[in-house]
């Protein structure tokens, strides 16, 4: 009999769970002793991506950390679904003081806990990305410029959500949000430069910075872990779709962030001190038409007419990123699904 | 122990005797020189163990002191004007969430025009933010109600503004007597927040609270302001007890028992008055004086009680509500409820405009003889304002157009000559 | 230390737990259970995934025993069945089928390897059955019968048990120690086996020994002919013959030449034992195209490349001396091949014909009450014949004749016998809703081509009877079985675990599979759209 090793998983690490794996090789989430630092009963609408990536990080930090962990949250979405009152659905010490400055009480948590000698309990920030790339930038560029030992981790729904889909510098080009209505020449939001937050705070050459999204548990979990393994400010950001703001069915928020990931829209990679370690290489590369065509912040695109020109920047959006991050490496049974993406666009 | 020293460093030995664990440190003048000598202190090793944070802003000064006091450390920072108004939004929030923070102001007026001297706009703008607000007479006074301010702010959990006079105490050098740390040991126990972020024992902290509870939090807020009016004065005997010295407390009264004329101040200008007082004491002119310490909560009873008897009340206030007049003269009358008495607000001492003896003593006799304006403004330029009112009468040209076309047509023409 | 936390402001954790979000819902998820594709396709009925599941955790011995639930010779099947569960499999749209069968061959090696037996747990029924032919019907019926508490009795006209196994299957197909060792295995079970007894009448030997029911399973062994213009010196055998006597002493004698006349998997076996047996040229002749030729494609793969040959699209007209005459067909639009008038000669020692089989229905003379239709006797959907406690099965009743439908057959007709022993009716269970490729979320499954059996040196298939195919060693085993997508059923991923938002699955434990917390469940339906599986259906609720 062989002994040779076993490699093969069936759904390898796709799924959250896995019972081939050997016990310490499996998620977080599959243990049923998993922290639910974000318990049952919160508020968050039928198939929230943000409330599902919470649980996810902060189940992984909470590992991490041995149960050790103070959470910080900023206001939006993610804090007013999860602590009306009476009710909190943190199981964890969180606290929620106000949108601009989840980083800068987190520092001060941090220090706290620094000079009463309790540098076993870690401290996590999180915020929505209005929270994080918007109003809370200038607390959030501060504290990744001290050091502080803070992992931040920021929710990107890719608007205002809780004030009922605005725009903000995390929204993408042509999407419609409340204020960035579907009129004019250039419907939706406009093509500007973006504001590429994991790829500012890599420019902070802080430890460790790193994105995800809720459709790589595994991969989300591995990063929050290795993110806890370093002291210092480190940053986490995570695609998390939200069914009301993007205009899809609760049940496709997975499936969309995993376009998100295979279109290459969302890169997804991990950096050290500044420098990319790590990127996550697409399965197959996807056309940009298969994310945007769900979801009806994009239904100008396809409707009356599709707006090909349009599709076409936003493509080469993809393949930019394909390029920059070096996303794909094609493998014998997929040869030319790149080139297929490329045609029709110059980049 | 005596020594001869400057105002915002015996502020900052005074605070470091309270042993602080977090200092938030942003520049802006004249606070700065407080949190240099903190900063320098714990670098230096001597106050220790403490965490001193060169933060981004003032947003963030409060926002981490507002972490750092939610984890359970004493928490201090520092600021003024301009720096003030930039943390607002964390300063209530400091306030809502029960944080006893401590903060020195050291008072300055406020933009634009900008202006970097003495007057209590900026603390003035913050005086329903929820925080308890101590202005202090002389740095003698500003370096014990620090002390005061830690003990009085944990106690009660409530976060502990205390105001004093940029420039004119600050930078002000004098012979202060600084406790010793054994002294404020005694004084001041360890910090025991009423909530900490534990996770032994968690709890989430910052609820989102709609109107089925809401009016009863913010009750609860003024209730336990109401709590401070005993606990004040309560410390500040304490305080006597244990340091020899008169500090703190509601309200100084000065020469008032007889008094038909009272006026009214906050800070340093005080000193000024009192001085002013005693001159025209001399001869014979019945004038005495309320000094307020705690501005926040505001002491009606004391008020009233020292204000009731005299004929008149003349509030001194750094500070202008634009479009009304006084702040603290609106406070001071409704402690004057019902009583009859002249009242009047003067507005003085302005973005660092100095307040004279001389003229304090004009406006004094002027006030005896009830020949003030409600709202007078102490030695104003009225050339200066009323060339450029003129000048702006006939070079306006866009105006509202209603009032333009009334004007025309003769029909306001009377009010607005 | 105790705090006196403000009032609104600062809350207890846990306390969400009072908030019933359940409420919100419009469908609730539900899991369930769907019929794999495979088994849906395996004529023995085997639970395929099942067994598959256990084999994937490297617990070969449970996978086993799953599989001789249905069926008791793993090891023959691994190598002789035609496998229609692979086509099936859903695999297949994904890259390529679980190769099943090598799975299924590997588990039956362990089991002879580490000598696992059947148990025998059912109490005495004290009825007797007679199984008459030990073929792998008949060996299939025993086995279900025995394990059911029955006593069995076979009757075996051969001098040896298997049927068509042995007497039919070229040993390089099938090795004969394999077939033996599962044989011997069954019999273990305490049933009586009796060789070189032929059931002339099935009546008689039935009230001989007294039996209260019988299953028959006498194959089809008698070869079709055609009429073939043959010379005196011609040597025309047919197949069943041929391959039959290769279980003798004396193998059987068919020159440097032969051709053998048919398109079956038969004629394909034939000619490749001609090869093996020293045979220079051995050529199949075939009325029609390869496209259209019965045989399995592997099986003409291998064939071809072993060097025989095959001459498409050819009738036999005449066996001479030394050579036979052939015409040209060509197919009309309808595909029926049509002569041409050309003829061609081949060179040839020996003509064989695997034109097919008939079945000896002999034994079934002057029994009332049974059908026979087109040679096969007809039996209703419980495998009895129109005689009560006469039940039959494999080739010589109507259906597909291979292996698998035979030992199909056997456990079928062994729970109607037992039933009908019983005095009541054996309810097969309702069959779940098939568990289709659209269902599942193949996402989730590791990119995986299947796994390649390894394969005898051509030298060794042209000269030996040597076993062709190799089997998997247990990693590829394992590889191979974790390729199965548990297409239906709950196989324990986790993921409806993890990706709901609001904590509503209970994880249960291992091998308990999970539960809803309706209490907390919004519907969002992110379970059933994640579970690769597709073991979660959304159920509208009703409001
Ligand atoms: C050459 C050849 C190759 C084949 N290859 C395959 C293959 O690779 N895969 C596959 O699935 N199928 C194959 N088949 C078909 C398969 O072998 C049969 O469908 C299967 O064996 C039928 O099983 P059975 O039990 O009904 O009959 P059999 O296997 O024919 O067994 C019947 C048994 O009954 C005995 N018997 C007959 N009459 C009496 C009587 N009156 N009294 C007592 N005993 C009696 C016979 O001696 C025999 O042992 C092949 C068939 C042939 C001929
Ligand atoms: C200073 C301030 N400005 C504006 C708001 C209003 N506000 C509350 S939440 C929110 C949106 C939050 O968006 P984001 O950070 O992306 O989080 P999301 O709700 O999308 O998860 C806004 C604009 C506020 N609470 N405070
Ligand atoms: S609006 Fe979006 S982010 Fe907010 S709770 Fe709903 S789904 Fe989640
Ligand atoms: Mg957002």
């Amino acid at each position: 009999m062989s002994t040779q090793p076993i490699k093969f998983y069936q759904t390898d690490t796709f799924t959250v769970g896995n019972r081939l794996l050997a016990p310490h090789e499996r998620s977080v989430q599959a243990d049923p002793r998993r922290a639910n630092a974000l318990n049952c009963g919160h508020r968050a609408c039928q198939g929230c991506g943000e409330a599902l990536g919470a649980r996810y990080a902060i189940d992984a930090a909470m590992r991490a950390s041995g149960g050790r962990l103070i959470a910080a949250n900023a206001t939006g979405c993610l804090e007013v679904f999860s602590t009306p009152y009476p009710e909190t659905s943190w199981q964890i010490p969180w606290i929620h003081s106000l949108f601009g400055n989840v980083a800068a009480v987190a520092t001060g948590i941090a220090a706290a806990l620094k000079v009463k000698g309790q540098g076993d309990v870690r401290v996590v920030a999180q915020g929505g990305d209005g929270g994080t790339t918007d109003i809370g930038f200038g607390c959030l560029s501060g504290m990744f410029e001290r050091n502080d030992d803070v992992l931040y981790i920021c929710y990107d729904n890719e608007a205002y959500m809780n004030t009922g889909v605005q725009r903000s510098s995390a929204t993408p080009p042509a999407a419609r949000t409340a204020t960035t209505a579907v009129h004019g020449p250039e419907p939706g939001n406009v093509f500007g430069q973006g504001k590429n937050l994991p790829w500012i705070a890599m420019a902070h050459g802080i430890p460790y910075v790193a994105t995800a999204t809720v459709a790589d548990l595994r991969d989300l979990e591995a990063k929050v872990q290795r993110a806890m393994a370093f002291r210092g400010a480190r940053y986490v950001h995570i695609l998390v779709p939200c069914p009301l703001g993007w205009g899809t069915a609760p049940d496709e928020t997975i499936r969309i962030a995993r376009l998100a990931k295979e279109t290459g829209l969302f890169p997804v990679y991990e950096a050290e001190y500044g420098e990319i370690t790590r990127t996550l290489k697409l399965r197959k590369p996807l056309p940009v038409e298969d994310y945007l065509r769900p979801q009806k912040r994009f239904a100008h695109l396809f409707m009356p007419e599709p707006r090909r020109e349009v599709i076409t920047r936003i493509q080469r959006l993809a393949n930019r990123n394909i390029r920059r991050f070096g996303l794909y490496e094609e493998r014998p049974w997929d040869a030319g699904a790149l080139d297929a993406l490329r045609s029709g666009s110059d980049a | 122990m005596l020594r001869q020293m400057e105002g915002s460093r015996a502020v900052a030995e005074a605070v470091a005797l309270c042993r602080p664990e977090a200092i938030c440190a942003y520049p802006i003048s004249p606070q700065t020189h407080i949190v240099e000598a903190l900063g320098e202190l714990v670098k230096a090793g001597s106050l220790s163990p403490c965490e001193f944070i060169n933060v981004e802003s003032e947003f963030a000064a409060m926002s981490v002191a507002i972490g750092a006091s939610a984890a359970g450390a004493r928490a201090y920072t520092a600021t003024a004007s301009q720096g003030l108004l930039y943390m607002v939004e964390a300063v209530y929030n400091a306030a809502g969430l029960g944080l006893p923070i401590v903060m020195t102001v050291a008072n300055r007026a406020i933009g634009a025009p900008i202006n970097i001297w003495n007057d209590h706009s900026d603390a003035m703008s913050q005086r329903d933010c929820g925080w308890i607000m101590l202005f202090a007479e002389t740095n003698q006074e500003a370096l014990d109600l620090h002390i005061q301010a830690f003990r009085l702010g944990e106690e009660l959990s409530l976060p502990v503004m205390v105001c004093m006079d940029g420039f004119i105490l600050t930078h002000a050098y004098e012979r202060l007597d600084m406790p010793t740390q054994a002294q404020v040991d005694a004084f001041l126990p360890a910090y025991e927040p009423r909530q900490v972020l534990d996770p032994s024992e968690p709890v989430s902290i910052g609820a989102m609270v709609g109107p089925e509870a809401f009016a009863e939090v913010r009750y609860l807020a003024h209730a336990k302001q109401l709590q401070a009016l005993e606990r004040i004065p309560a410390l500040a005997a304490e305080f006597k007890r244990a340091f020899g010295r008169d500090s703190g407390g509601l309200v100084h009264p000065y020469r008032i028992a007889d008094a038909g004329t009272v006026v009214v101040a906050l800070g340093s200008v005080l000193g000024t008055i009192k001085d002013t007082v005693d001159e025209l004491r001399a001869d014979g002119h019945r004038i005495g004086v309320l000094g307020i310490t705690s501005f926040r909560p505001f002491p009606l009873a004391e008020v009233r009680g020292y204000l009731e008897r005299a004929q008149r009340v003349v509030v001194i206030e750094k500070s202008l509500a634009v479009g009304i007049g006084g702040i603290v003269s609106t406070n001071v009358r409704v402690a004057l409820s019902g009583v009859h008495l002249h009242g009047y607000t003067v507005i003085a001492g302005l973005g660092g405009r100095a307040i004279t003896r001389k003229s304090l003593a004009k406006l004094m006799l002027d006030a005896e003889r009830d020949a003030l304006d409600p709202v007078t403004f102490l030695d104003l330029d009225w050339d200066a304002v009323n060339r450029a009112l003129q000048r702006e009468r006939e070079t306006r040209r866009s105006g509202p157009l209603a009032e333009a076309l009334l004007r025309d047509i003769g029909m306001v023409g009377g009010r607005i000559a | 230390m105790s705090m006196h936390k403000p009032f609104a402001i600062t809350l207890d954790v846990g306390s969400s737990l009072a908030n019933h979000t359940g409420s919100w819902r419009t469908s609730r998820p539900v899991y369930v259970d769907r019929l794999p594709p495979c088994n849906a396709a395996c004529p023995a009925g085997e639970d395929i995934q099942g067994w598959l599941y256990h084999a994937e955790s490297g617990d070969y011995e449970a996978a086993w025993r799953v599989l001789v639930r249905d069926n008791p010779m793993p090891a023959v099947m691994g190598r002789v069945c035609y496998h229609s569960c692979e086509p099936a499999c859903n695999r297949g749209q994904l890259d390529q089928a679980v190769s099943i069968h090598a799975v299924e061959r590997f588990l039956g090696d362990e089991a002879r390897s580490h000598g696992w037996r059947f148990r025998r747990d059912a109490p005495r029924s004290g009825k007797r059955v007679l199984v008459v032919g030990a073929g792998p019907s008949g060996l299939a019926a025993a086995y279900h019968l025995a394990l059911f508490g029955h006593e069995v009795e076979i009757h075996e006209a051969g001098p040896m048990a298997g049927g068509m196994l042995r007497f039919g299957i070229p040993k390089y197909r099938l090795p004969r120690d394999v077939l033996d060792a599962e044989i011997a295995r069954i019999l273990d079970l305490g049933i009586a086996l009796r060789l070189d007894t032929k059931v002339h009448r099935i009546l008689d030997s039935m009230r001989a020994g007294r039996f209260d029911a019988a299953f028959l399973a006498v194959g089809a062994h008698l070869a079709k002919r055609t009429y073939i213009p043959a010379g005196t010196a011609a040597k025309v055998l047919d197949a069943v013959s041929v391959l039959r006597s290769m279980e003798g002493a004396e193998p059987p004698l068919l020159g440097r030449r032969v051709v053998v006349y048919g398109g079956g998997n038969t004629a394909l076996d034939v000619a490749r034992t001609a090869k093996r047996l020293g045979a220079e040229e051995a050529i199949i002749v075939y009325r029609r195209t390869r496209a259209r030729m019965p045989a399995h494609e592997f099986e003409v793969e291998e064939a071809l490349q072993e060097g025989i040959l095959i001459k498409w699209l050819a009738t036999i007209r005449e066996a001479g001396d030394g050579a036979i005459t052939v015409e040209r067909m060509v197919l009309d639009q309808h595909g029926f091949p049509q002569p041409t008038g050309e003829l061609d000669t081949i060179a040839a020692d020996s003509l064989v014909l695997a034109l097919g089989q008939e079945v000896d229905l002999s034994l079934l003379e002057a029994v009332p009450g049974l059908a026979v239709e087109d040679g096969v006797v007809r039996v209703d959907t419980g495998m009895m014949t129109g005689h009560a406690g006469i039940f039959a099965g494999g080739d010589m009743v109507p259906a597909e004749r291979n292996v698998t439908v035979a030992i199909g057959h056997g456990k079928k007709a062994a729970r109607h016998i037992d039933a009908w022993l019983r005095g009541t009716t054996y309810q097969p269970r309702e069959k779940h809703q098939r568990a289709d490729f659209a269902r599942l979320n193949p996402w989730y499954y590791a990119d995986a081509p299947q796994t390649v059996q390894p394969a005898l040196d051509i030298l060794r298939r042209q000269s030996t009877f040597d076993e062709v195919q190799g089997g998997l060693d247990e990693s590829n085993a394992m590889f191979e079985a974790r390729r199965c997508l548990s297409c239906g059923n709950c196989f324990e991923c986790d993921n409806c675990y993890g990706v709901c938002p609001d904590n509503a699955v209970v994880k249960l434990g291992p091998g308990l599979r999970f539960r809803f917390d309706y209490d907390y469940c919004k519907g969002c339906g992110l379970c059933a759209a994640e579970c690769p599986c597709g073991a979660i259906e959304m159920v509208p609720e009703a409001i």
